[in-house]
């Protein structure tokens, strides 16, 4: 029934050129996402992860489950997780009332466009060793340091940040969330191009930046609480298992033309052992995130488990992206920016669901980096589970 | 048996790390690429000064009548250049086509111009719906009078665009898919009837697709004899399948290199980050990794030369197979060890990585060359 509901609205609200990108892995452009988020506005189901009293859908985890599935299987981009999903939690949870009545409507209407401004260039796995200082000056902070790899940066309203406010605390200690306004003077955002052509990551500069001491979320010095609570709902997002269903539909469906031997590839003996392969691997996931969410639905917090389901979605997703760049052959080769960034079809070369596959390969291999690394998530759990 | 390389080789080696650290750093190959169509003629003029064109043609056509060894050495050595140039195409099939198809007056025209740089070959071998097999051959060539009228598609042709001559392989009896019934014609690139569409692959390597649209040729294009070209394209494919893996094996040392280096000076936690057991772990296995990977490109290299084509065969496919797991592990672990960095398109990793996706493709994926290895060692 409900299921049927979320599948029936996609179909109708889906606009066709944008599932047309996502069906093919063609590069979506940012007007794509507020197109497919407003139209989930309109319906009430932009933030299925917040409480009914902040404008949430009052689903059970299987029913936001479920949604997820039946988006991702008919084509819908996902959300873009830096608002609704990352910094929401965070200003519900530590926010003073007029951050929540300030922010939280422009995050659900996505009238604001956030970022995460987190990493920098010595502290990456090493998070805690940041750098960018925010000093106390009347009713101000004033913001300077460097922040990296910062996810659409170029086309953000906002960022929420670390920034170290007491510098005499050594690591955790002495960190702050600071949300900062990406039109304030002082800010310079430089793309980094990655090596599959995309731009979607930036380099954040901050120089004497005025920072309104109103946009602290929480106590001063208390940041890494926020960051860490961030983290955990960060990572239940990073499993994914609804986008594998899909990539793996989609292999399926390559498989049904690609022809291999004289046969279609989906007859094929080494292809039909990985396929069945992948899919066993993503039902062990599946089964093991709905447990941790019937955990969740009666009033557990997410805690180190969520590393788990963070390293195991994204190595499934990086062999499933493998397996598509094998199912097309030669045509994974062409690059072609032309089809892949405007979606000019006369442009194509090869069967249309290819040129996508070879980029979206080597752009997925960012999966195991982000969000902190395969290695530091592994360690969280050796830590926090295993006690080693 | 001696395993070792001789002091020649190592001569020959440095020359080409030389050229390479020199010539051809990676800012200078990345404006190459933002700036031309292909390539730079100077670099294959180069190239052919300092004899690579020649390496293994007989002295009579102005060649160095070296061997198959020397092409591996050259073919790693220039790896880490991740090199923009025809050299697998002209230096390696093309040239090796020449040698056992054309006819004498042919072999001495072209093998001396092709070592002189002015004759840039390619091979068109596959199509649209072939995927790996060599034998997939739907282009038509129909005989007309005492000509032979070429009709259909090939796909990714590497270097099309700047080869001076194409060799094709066509269908001159039986069906699409027949072991027989297999011609190769020499096709010149501005035939009436021959269009392209070109375009660039993921490492930068042009390429196109051709369509021949009634290409008429004389008989005298033909290479080898009417109908059975495929154990000669056979061939000249393994021989291209060795130098790729010489290739892979070279860039597969940059990157262990590259990413050893950043480990011993990336310092997280008050430490560089290659004092932390799990990267000393990875490190080690890429570089047996490596190791293997050199171990089997010398091995299938060595192996050209076997009479049995089967050995031969088997040979190859091991090497592909072994390279092929290699290259992704060494790639994808280089990528992951230098974080954030590795995914950036200023350093060279993620090129070197994009190579090494795109070898594991030419002639053949890992489950291509498995059961093509599985075949030949049951027959």
């Amino acid at each position: 029934m409900f299921r049927e509901e979320v599948r029936e609205f996609v179909t109708r609200e889906l606009d066709p050129s944008i599932k047309h990108k996502v069906d093919n892995g063609l590069y979506l452009q940012k007007e794509d996402h507020l197109c497919w988020q407003g139209a989930l506005y309109k319906q009430g189901w932009m933030a299925p992860n917040w409480p009914e009293s902040f404008g949430g859908t009052g689903w059970s985890p299987i029913q936001r489950y479920v949604f997820d599935e039946e988006c991702a299987m008919g084509g819908a981009p996902p959300v873009v997780p830096f608002g609704v999903k990352m910094v929401a939690p965070v200003i519900m949870k530590y926010g003073t009332n007029e951050q929540k009545a300030h922010y939280l409507p422009r995050i659900l209407s996505s009238e604001d466009w956030w970022c995460q401004g987190y990493s920098e260039p010595n502290a990456g796995s090493d998070l805690a060793s940041l750098k960018t200082s925010a000093v106390p000056r009347g009713s101000s902070y004033i913001v300077n340091g460097t922040k990296i790899w910062t996810t659409y940066a170029h086309c953000a309203d906002m960022m929420f940040c670390l920034v170290r406010t007491d510098p005499s605390e050594k690591l955790q200690q002495g960190i702050s969330f600071l949300l900062i306004d990406m039109q304030t003077p002082g800010i310079t955002v430089r793309p980094i191009t990655t090596f599959d052509g995309r731009r979607d990551i930036n380099e954040v500069i901050f120089e004497d930046v005025v920072v309104p001491i109103e946009n602290l979320v929480g106590d001063e010095g208390r940041g890494w609480d926020c960051a860490k609570s961030l983290l955990s709902h960060e990572r239940i997002g990073i499993t994914k298992v609804a986008q594998s269903k899909r990539q793996i539909a989609r292999l399926k469906q390559i498989s049904a033309t690609e022809e291999i031997d004289g046969n279609l590839l989906k007859h094929d003996a080494l292809f039909r052992r990985k396929l069945a392969s992948i899919e066993i691997d993503l039902m062990a996931l599946e089964y093991t995130e709905l447990r941790l969410l019937s955990d969740l639905s009666k009033g557990r917090t997410p805690g180190p488990e969520s590393s788990l389901l963070k390293i195991r979605g994204t190595e499934i997703q990086q062999k499933i992206t493998e397996l598509l760049v094998e199912s097309v052959g030669y045509y994974a080769q062409p690059y072609l920016p032309e089809v892949l960034y405007e979606g000019r079809e006369d442009c194509a070369v090869g069967p249309e669901y290819a040129p996508g596959l070879a980029p979206y390969y080597f752009n997925w291999r960012k999966a195991s980096i982000t969000g902190g690394t395969n290695e530091i998530q592994r360690n969280i759990i050796a830590k926090k589970i295993l006690d080693l | 048996m001696d395993l070792s390389l001789s002091v020649e080789h190592g001569i020959l080696r440095d020359s080409v790390e030389r050229f390479v650290r020199e010539s051809y750093p990676f800012d200078k190959r990345r404006k190459i690429v933002d700036e031309s169509e292909s390539f730079l003629q100077e670099n294959w003029q180069d190239f052919s000064k300092l004899g690579w064109l020649g390496l293994n043609l007989p002295e009579e056509f102005g060649g160095n009548g070296g061997s198959a060894v020397d092409t591996m050495v050259v073919a790693e050595a220039l790896g880490p250049g991740l090199i923009l140039e025809p050299f697998l195409e002209t230096v390696v099939i093309g040239s090796k086509l020449i040698q056992v198809g054309s006819n004498e007056k042919q072999k001495s025209e072209f093998l001396s111009n092709l070592v002189r740089g002015r004759l840039i070959l390619t091979f068109a071998f596959a199509e649209p719906q072939s995927r790996y097999s060599l034998s997939d051959v739907q282009l038509s060539a129909k005989p007309n009078g005492d000509q032979f009228v070429l009709n259909g598609k090939k796909a990714v042709v590497r270097h099309a665009s700047s080869a001076d001559k194409i060799i094709v392989s066509a269908r001159t009896a039986g069906d699409r898919r027949d072991k027989h019934g297999i011609t190769l014609f020499l096709v010149e690139r501005n035939s009436p009837g021959l269009s392209r569409r070109d375009y660039r692959l993921q490492d930068d390597i042009p390429a196109s697709e051709l369509i021949f649209d009634n290409v008429c040729l004389r008989r005298t294009a033909m290479i080898g004899d009417l109908d059975c070209a495929l154990p000669m394209v056979e061939l000249v494919v393994d021989h291209g399948i060795a130098m790729v893996c010489a290739e892979a094996v070279g860039i597969m040392s940059a990157l262990y290199t590259a990413t050893l280096q950043y480990v011993k000076t990336r310092e997280q936690f008050g430490q560089p980050i290659g004092k932390f057991q799990v990267i000393k772990h990875r490190m080690v296995d890429m570089l047996m990794a490596c190791e293997e990977a050199r171990s089997m490109a010398y091995m299938a290299t060595l192996k050209l030369d076997e009479s049995d084509p089967n050995v031969r065969k088997r040979a190859a496919s091991a090497a592909k197979v072994s390279i092929g797991k290699a290259a992704r592990f060494v790639g994808q672990q280089s990528i992951q060890l230098h974080g954030g960095m590795g995914m950036t398109d200023e350093l060279d990793v993620g090129h070197y990585f994009k190579r090494l996706t795109m070898i594991d493709i030419l002639f053949g994926d890992v489950d291509f060359h498995l059961k093509r290895y599985s075949a030949c060692a049951s027959d």
